[in-house]
């Protein structure tokens, strides 16, 4: 799409983050720090105490009656269904109860403590139903159906649900013959693994304010990864137009999933729709974020995996029951996306892959930084640990004999495009002195190392768009408008950087527009699957060459000479035929006269530009074969050091290294920092998250009880790798980076605790106390 | 309600407030001075995304109640930038790109203001033992303990 041999200097330059001063001087605007005024009212959720129940009645008289409260909202208001990929979720529960913390009512009243009031005066009778906590129960053929109504519900085209049953989506693939190929293989590790459900825990709970007008604009603050899709689902579900609903984001304090989609913004819109003329806001408590919204999604995993005496691996068997809890509405393309990428970077000839979304009475699973990957390579990258041993070949080369390759036709069909996942576990490897033994800094403490390899294509609908415009000041500066969103991840940064390189502009003459405001800023489907700086980045690169187009235009025109020799340097067009030069301030907005007063050429310079990939295919129902499945795959590896104290079980990283192949690193530093912060996260998921549950109730929704990486947990030295084997489709050849760090550390942990102890657990987090008990039993 | 007037120093300017018994002085930061700067991570005293100084030392401005305030000085992240120019912290966590989304940073730069004013010279150890109460889950820390550990030298 973009040369990848002449890259101007401003990409893959380390610029600075076009967010960091107002960030850094705490002037920034997150969406709490929107001032309403005195009109403001607040809302707050009754939810349900049942994991699953029918709702016999609801009785909000006295909730109404209590003075200061203005508005009182039951799912008897809004009947419609919400959802992204299926549409099984109402806005306030209706006939049902599904999870412990489930929508049942919602007040709006004058202060938060008086709106929590009222939800104690809220009568809610229920009638309690059998509820189920595992996706294996969910599976038994006389499992209590958690959504009866399952073929009656809108769903997207290669979602697969089973009515009659609790599976929401059933994910095949069917590639070769794995039952012969058994009889090949000299080694063959069957296993099963399990994967809590852990949060994402953004350090910005979520918070949304609506505000609906007596005309019937509705206008909608809210933290979001998704201000588009928001627009587009609320509309849908209300029966409104997307036109007269406004969303508008400003900074995102921390998404990694949990803010993509719907979940608790279209709460304040319906309790506004009664109290029109007042901004209502609902803020989540820390409590509520840690249950009531989207979680990282539990996972059973049973694998098979068998090689040849060579170390080739001939087949394998994937069957994967996610719990996708009481709504799979955006949680069924993770377990699709499990699918399609089932056997991780790895070239097997042989593949059967059954891919479950299961409902649950657990809280709701949706999109968590990695997509079902993390989960995923836990289980593959430690069985091919155990593959390698199997047949006594060391792990690193059994990896580099069977790793996915330019030209392999993979699981689906698709066939891979050039990738540099050789060159990061080389780099990882090294990093770690890989195959020279660790020494331990005490004699009661074991050192192992360990590496896992990843994959991970952006897990989207076939068709997502984004778009750009670019608006030209009278000093030649530019305003960027872009409706992909900044989370942190660096993607204001990057577009800017991309449109100065097109436009041939001075970096920082380009400002983003913001906050995204959906009524002024162009489309982008939503900001996951690390999609920004690839497909974003296309269409800002796409509006400034509509720009350079019209600038041409004008200044040929004016010097009667033709547009090719035109170029733009530093903000001023110049001829490479007659060195003529002119500053873009000079006529971008009013334009050239014409010699001798003849009038004028010109007027406001005004691009836009998109981009949508046209190219993916669908797949097959039943088998999972098609042409090209995904857009594109990012691979990469990590390597890590570890140290056990076997005396109390405690480990420590000594050392982690991290490579990925990010096709182009357009900001260089940017891309590490999500290295590094992608593997603290990882680690993090390793060694201490879990949300405990019983009965549905979640144990330990607070930081005290629900413990993530601290300032004191991270590895004593990180080193970072960017390899660059550009993609055909992006810009200067770049992919993204955003989710990838997080998915091989897991794996890569687990396997250095084997290495050093000679323990597998089964499963995350690997506490010192799970460490220390499963090597007391190892040595009985 | 019980209303109570209070004064107090906040990032060196006297006000004069009535405040609810109730109200923290996070909420009455974000909504009475509409210093919005300061976070509301967790309500709880366990994020730090709200930290403050409160007479030269660091808390949890959510756990403080607004009533307590009265006679006290009050430092948020925006009494750190001095005449529109930003303080050496400020200039290393951006050179150090140790911010991503921004939400903890505010909290983070307060904690570290406290230590280098007890402190001047910590060395990386002590850097990561101070910030342990201030949650980040974008940047991973490191780059938060080498911005801090630069500031101190520079």
């Amino acid at each position: 799409m973009s040369d990848t041999q002449n890259i101007p200097e401003v990409v893959g330059s380390d610029m600075r983050r076009v967010d960091v001063r107002e960030k850094a001087s705490g002037a920034a605007i997150f969406t709490d720090d929107v001032q309403f005024g005195s009109n403001l009212l607040h809302a707050r959720i009754k939810r349900s105490l049942h994991p699953h129940a029918l709702i016999k009645s609801i009785d909000i008289s006295q909730a109404q009656a209590l003075l200061g409260v203005k508005a009182v909202v039951t799912g008897d208001d809004f009947p419609g269904k919400i959802g992204l990929y299926l549409k099984d979720r109402n806005i306030f529960a209706r006939d049902r109860v599904r999870f412990i913390g489930d929508p049942v009512a919602g007040v709006a009243a004058e202060t938060e403590e008086i709106a929590e009031r009222a939800l104690d005066l809220i009568q809610v009778e229920y009638e309690p139903l059998p509820p189920i906590f595992h996706p294996l129960d969910a599976i038994k053929p006389d499992a209590i159906l958690i959504h009866p109504d399952l073929g009656d519900y809108e769903v997207a085209n290669f979602i697969f649900p089973e009515p009659g049953t609790n599976i929401s989506n059933h994910f095949k693939i069917r590639k070769g013959d794995t039952e012969s190929a058994w009889q090949k293989c000299t080694a063959v590790v069957e296993r099963e693994y399990y994967i809590p459900h852990i949060q994402h825990v953004p350090i910005e709970t979520h918070v949304a304010i609506a505000e609906v007008s007596h005309s019937g604009k509705i206008t909608l603050w809210s933290s979001s990864q998704s201000p588009f899709a928001q627009r587009d689902l609320i509309a849908k579900t209300l029966g409104v137009s997307p036109s007269s609903i406004r969303v508008i984001s400003h900074y995102v304090g921390g998404g990694f999933g949990c803010k993509a989609g719907v979940t608790m913004e279209a709460l304040p819109i319906v309790i506004a729709m009664k109290v029109k003329g007042h901004p209502v806001k609902l803020r989540l408590t820390r409590e509520e974020e840690f249950f009531t919204n989207f979680v990282r999604q539990a996972l059973v995993i049973k694998l098979k995996v068998g090689c040849d005496k060579e170390g080739n691996i001939l087949a394998m068997e994937n069957t994967m029951y996610w719990d996708g809890g009481a709504s799979t509405e955006y949680g069924v393309n993770i377990t699709r996306a499990g699918g399609y990428s089932s056997t991780g970077p790895y070239d097997i000839p042989n593949v059967k892959t059954d891919s479950y979304c299961m409902y649950t009475n657990n809280t709701v699973g949706g999109p968590y930084r990695g997509f079902g990957m993390s989960e995923l390579h836990t289980g593959i990258e430690q069985y091919m640990d155990e593959l390698a041993d199997e047949i006594g070949m060391d792990k690193l080369e059994f990896r580099l004999k069977n790793v996915v390759q330019d030209g392999d036709i993979l699981a689906t069909g698709m066939v891979m495009h050039p990738t540099g996942i050789m060159e990061c576990i080389r780099k990882v490897a090294e990093a770690i002195d890989w195959g020279k033994p660790g020494q331990p800094g005490a004699p009661h403490k074991k050192r192992g190392k360990g590496i896992a390899l990843m994959w991970k294509a952006p897990a989207m609908p076939p068709n997502p768009g984004s778009s750009a415009t670019m608006k030209l000041n009278e000093d030649g500066t530019i305003l960027l408008g872009v409706g992909g969103q900044e989370l942190g991840q660096g993607a204001f940064t990057v577009a800017a950087q991309l449109a100065a390189a097109t436009l041939g502009v001075p970096f920082d003459w380009v400002r983003i527009t913001t906050p995204v405001d959906t009524d002024y800023s162009p489309y982008e489907w939503q900001t996951v699957a690390s999609r920004l700086t690839w497909s974003m980045g296309n269409a800002v690169m796409a509006a400034a060459q509509d720009v350079r187009r019209q600038v041409f235009e004008v200044v040929s025109e004016a010097w009667e000479e033709n547009p090719d020799d035109l170029d733009i340097v530093d903000g001023v067009v110049i001829s490479k035929r007659s060195e003529r030069e002119i500053p873009l301030r000079d006529f971008c907005v009013y334009g050239i006269p014409k010699e001798n007063f003849d009038g004028w050429i010109g007027g406001p310079i005004y691009g836009r530009g998109k981009f949508m990939p046209t190219y993916v295919t669908g797949l097959d129902k039943e088998t999972g074969q098609g042409k090209r499945a995904v857009v594109h795959y990012t691979t990469g590896a990590q390597a890590f050091e570890v140290e056990i104290d076997c005396d109390t079980g405690k480990l420590e990283v000594i050392r982690a290294a991290a490579a990925f192949d990010v096709g182009k690193a357009i900001n260089p530093d940017l891309v590490k920092a999500q290295m590094e912060g992608g593997l603290v996260q990882g680690l993090s998921s390793a060694l201490f998250e879990q949300m405990v549950f019983k009965d549905g109730e979640m144990q330990n929704p607070s930081f005290v009880d629900y413990r993530i990486a601290t300032s004191v947990d991270l590895p004593r030295e990180i080193q970072t790798f960017i390899v660059e084997v550009p993609q055909d489709d992006g810009p200067y050849g770049a992919r993204g980076i955003g989710e990838h760090p997080m998915v091989p550390t897991v794996a890569g942990i687990a396997n250095a605790i084997h290495e050093a102890v000679g323990i597998r657990l089964p499963g995350p987090p690997f506490t010192a106390e799970k460490i220390f008990m499963a090597m007391k039993d190892r040595k009985g | 309600m019980t209303v109570h007037r209070i004064q107090l120093t906040v990032n060196g300017i006297m006000e004069d407030l009535e405040v609810p018994g109730h109200m923290t002085l996070l909420m009455m930061l974000r909504e009475n001075l509409a210093l919005t700067g300061t976070k509301n991570g967790c309500e709880a005293g366990e994020c730090g995304a709200c930290t403050v100084l409160l007479n030269g030392e660091p808390v949890n401005s959510c756990l403080v109640l607004a009533v307590e305030c009265d006679g006290a000085e009050v430092l948020t992240v925006e009494g750190l930038t001095e005449n529109g120019s930003l303080d050496a912290l400020q200039k290393a966590f951006i050179a150090q790109n140790a911010i991503q989304c921004g939400f903890c940073t505010p909290g983070m730069l307060i904690s570290a203001y406290a230590l280098l004013q007890r402190n001047p010279r910590p060395d990386e150890q002590e850097i990561a033992e101070v910030l342990v109460g201030n949650l980040c889950r974008c940047t991973g820390y490191a780059r938060i303990i080498r911005a801090i550990w630069d500031a101190a030298g520079s």
